[in-house]
């Protein structure tokens, strides 16, 4: 069991023809995703590694395969109207893993998305997108993170961060325990999922038993997930909260991590998610370790 | 990036913001040059000497003086200022060093107000906020009187809307008909200036009433989102190096992010997540040690070799630096890549300090290989925890 993507999933890939989306197409096409189509605007009729046809917009791609997801590498410029693309032409699913979007672009898109009303989910952008483990026809990774880490099982992995969420998978694995679905919502200040919708399907998930939760300073998605948790799970959840030792004021790294005025430090969203029930690992190294402690009790 | 008031106000005029006449001084000469023509333009002697850096709190420093004697009077100032090390609140003990000033006319006040914009992330929309408390600092005020701060939320596809700009001018008080419609033409300049200029905030503080029933911007803050430098070719000769970290503004230039910080360990680390969470590990295990991170630095998920030495270079030059910690799990970064770069930095200046180096992910088998017979001493780490922990060990006494 698994939530948003899995064996049904038919994926686009737009940008397919640029470096980094040929590149992990192949990746996705190896690690068994049903990539069915390419979109670059003006290379309609080739193929991709000889198999996969390339169209002009996403709308013809998705009448001539019936794709229902789609997955963004558009460079900055002109990425937020790819996910608009998207959108329109009525895809469930959205991952958008380019970085490097203006902030006011992404107002846009959010204001798009929620009159959508759900019909669409966004996950990203700035992201390392969502992963189902599985064998070859059952799992199915949209994204570019390393899929020989994964395995399958039981627990769902939320981060706003890419390599912490390979840190939190590898440890996982390393111990022998699988995963159900790991979703990276992105890094940027502007997105789409949020922690709590993430949550929301974790709990609902019966192939969901525990869930590693994995924030970073700025904003307030994590305090906002400490609230789902206190009232509306009952599945363990362990979290880390990257940047106790971050100077305020500074941007590190994700456009989104930078403790603005005083608020959004790691201190207060590890004091909401711990008085949540959450427990949040002593350091980085014990994320796998502290929810496994939580699933013995 | 954040940009100068000077240069926020000239993007002020282009959108029919009021701003105080003002000229840009670099000199001492510049100075009592831009205070005559002041005086002849407005018919008064007064004028105002700011101080030009990156940070707030200016006027409490000492980097804004009024010079009310004229040209004479505002040679002084801008002599005492210009080349001072100005302390705010915002520049840290050691002050920011002013190499420029603007020069601006006088006015005669009658309110001081706050008007600024931000992007409010939580509520994914661009955020106005006023307050009749101008002239201090906001944070200040929404931790004391939150209650004086009023808020209006934009939709982005309607755009701000004359009545959202009418309940702030009710609210500050200048519902009267003639200072209404300035105001209100003045918050949707302001709106264009957020959406059209990429500014991720945006405030006036203080946005004043003048005596003659003006409305005036005296101050203006600026930051730039750095994502939409690519729709900005104008941003370059906005840049100010001189307010920067040269060693961040090296790090920008090759395409990594970096930001110094106070300890003694160098961390080398791919994602600005785990980049992060390096630093919290090894803070974790080196509290009460004398062990604490030197600084952040995120190569990216696609550095090259040459980048991950200049990186390296980086780290190695860098005096605070008693031990490094590289910390790499690779996804799309490969582990050889890592191993060669740091390999390359390590042989053009030689490695003096303690290096541990902790290698997960692709290609790590051949990554250990590469560090293994490159005949520099490395202490190999299994995991994170435990990398921290050695490079705590190397830099302990």
């Amino acid at each position: 069991m698994s939530v948003l993507v899995g064996k049904d999933t038919k994926l686009i890939v737009q940008g397919m023809t640029g470096s980094a989306g040929g590149f992990h197409s192949k990746q996705m096409l190896e690690y068994g995703t049903q990539v069915v189509a390419g979109v670059t605007p003006g290379r309609g009729g080739e193929k991709f590694e000889r198999r996969v046809p390339v169209f002009d917009t996403v709308a013809q791609a998705v009448a001539a395969t019936g794709a229902n997801a789609t997955c963004i590498f558009v460079p900055p410029p002109g990425a937020a109207d790819a996910i608009l693309e998207g959108f329109d032409a009525g895809l469930a699913l959205v991952v958008c893993i380019t970085e490097g979007i203006p902030v006011t672009d992404m107002l846009k898109v959010r204001r798009v998305l929620e009159g959508l009303r759900g019909k669409t989910r966004l996950i990203g952008p700035n992201c390392p997108g969502i992963i189902t483990p599985g064998a070859a026809g059952v799992g199915c990774k949209i994204g570019i993170m390393p899929g020989h880490i994964h395995k399958p099982g039981h627990i769902g992995v939320v981060s706003r961060s890419g390599t912490l969420t390979y840190e939190a998978v590898g440890q996982l694995t390393a111990l022998g325990v699988g995963q159900s679905t790991c979703i990276g919502i992105g890094g940027d200040p502007v997105g789409g999922m949020d922690f709590v919708d993430v949550l929301e399907l974790f709990q609902a998930d019966s192939g969901t038993h525990g869930v590693i939760l994995i924030g970073e300073i700025g904003g307030g998605a994590e305090e906002r997930a400490a609230l789902f948790i206190k009232e509306r799970m009952n599945k363990p959840v362990a979290a880390f909260v990257a940047g106790t030792t971050a100077p305020p004021g500074k941007r590190m790294g994700h456009a989104g991590a930078i403790i603005a005025g005083g608020k959004g430090t790691a201190a207060e969203k590890i004091a909401a998610l711990e008085a949540a029930g959450a427990r949040v690992a002593p350091t980085p190294s014990d994320m796998a370790s502290t929810l496994i402690s939580m699933m013995k009790r | 990036m954040k940009i100068h008031e000077y240069q926020a106000k000239a993007i002020f005029a282009r959108y029919a913001v009021p701003i105080p006449r003002g000229y840009v001084a670099l000199s001492v000469d510049d100075a009592s040059a831009a205070a005559t023509r002041l005086a002849k333009e407005t018919g008064s002697p007064v004028v105002v000497v700011k101080a030009q850096i990156h940070a707030g709190g200016r006027g409490k420093g000492g980097g804004v003086k009024v010079a009310k004697g004229g040209a004479t009077e505002a040679r002084d100032l801008a002599q005492k200022i210009l080349g001072m090390q100005l302390v705010t609140h915002q520049t840290g003990a050691e002050g920011q060093k002013v190499r420029r000033l603007y020069i601006e006319q006088g006015l005669d006040i009658a309110r001081e107000l706050y008007l600024g914009a931000v992007i409010d992330r939580d509520r994914r929309r661009v955020a106005f906020m006023a307050s009749t408390e101008g002239g201090v600092e906001i944070e200040k005020v929404a931790a004391e009187t939150p209650e004086k701060i009023l808020t209006v939320h934009v939709d982005p596809a309607a755009g701000l809307a004359p009545y959202q700009a009418r309940q702030l001018a009710f609210g500050l008080g200048l519902g009267a008909k003639e200072p209404l419609g300035k105001f209100v033409k003045l918050m949707t300049a302001l709106y264009d200036v957020v959406i059209r200029e990429d500014c991720s905030l945006c405030e006036i503080n203080p946005l004043v009433v003048t005596r003659g029933g003006d409305l005036v911007a005296l101050d203006a803050k600026m930051t730039l989102d750095d994502n939409a430098e690519f729709r900005h070719p104008e941003w370059r000769e906005l840049e100010d190096k001189d307010e920067e970290d040269p060693v961040e503004l090296e790090a920008k230039a090759a395409g990594l992010n970096y930001v110094s910080l106070d300890g003694n360990v160098g961390c080398l680390v791919n994602g600005a997540g785990l980049a992060m969470a390096t630093m919290d590990i090894i803070k974790h295990f080196g509290q009460g040690r004398g062990v604490a991170p030197a600084n952040f630095l995120d190569v990216g998920g696609g550095a090259t070799q040459e980048q991950v030495t200049k990186a390296f270079k980086m780290i190695l030059r860098s005096p605070k630096v008693k031990a490094i910690f590289v910390n790499i799990f690779g996804g799309i970064m490969k582990c050889d890549v890592i191993a060669n770069g740091v390999i390359a930095a390590a042989k053009e200046l030689g490695l003096q300090v303690p290096l541990v180096v902790r290698l997960e992910g692709t290609n790590v088998e051949l990554g250990r290989k590469i560090l293994g017979e490159s005949g520099l001493a490395i202490q190999a780490a299994s995991t994170m925890a435990d990398g921290a922990q050695k490079v705590v060990a190397a830099v302990a006494r």
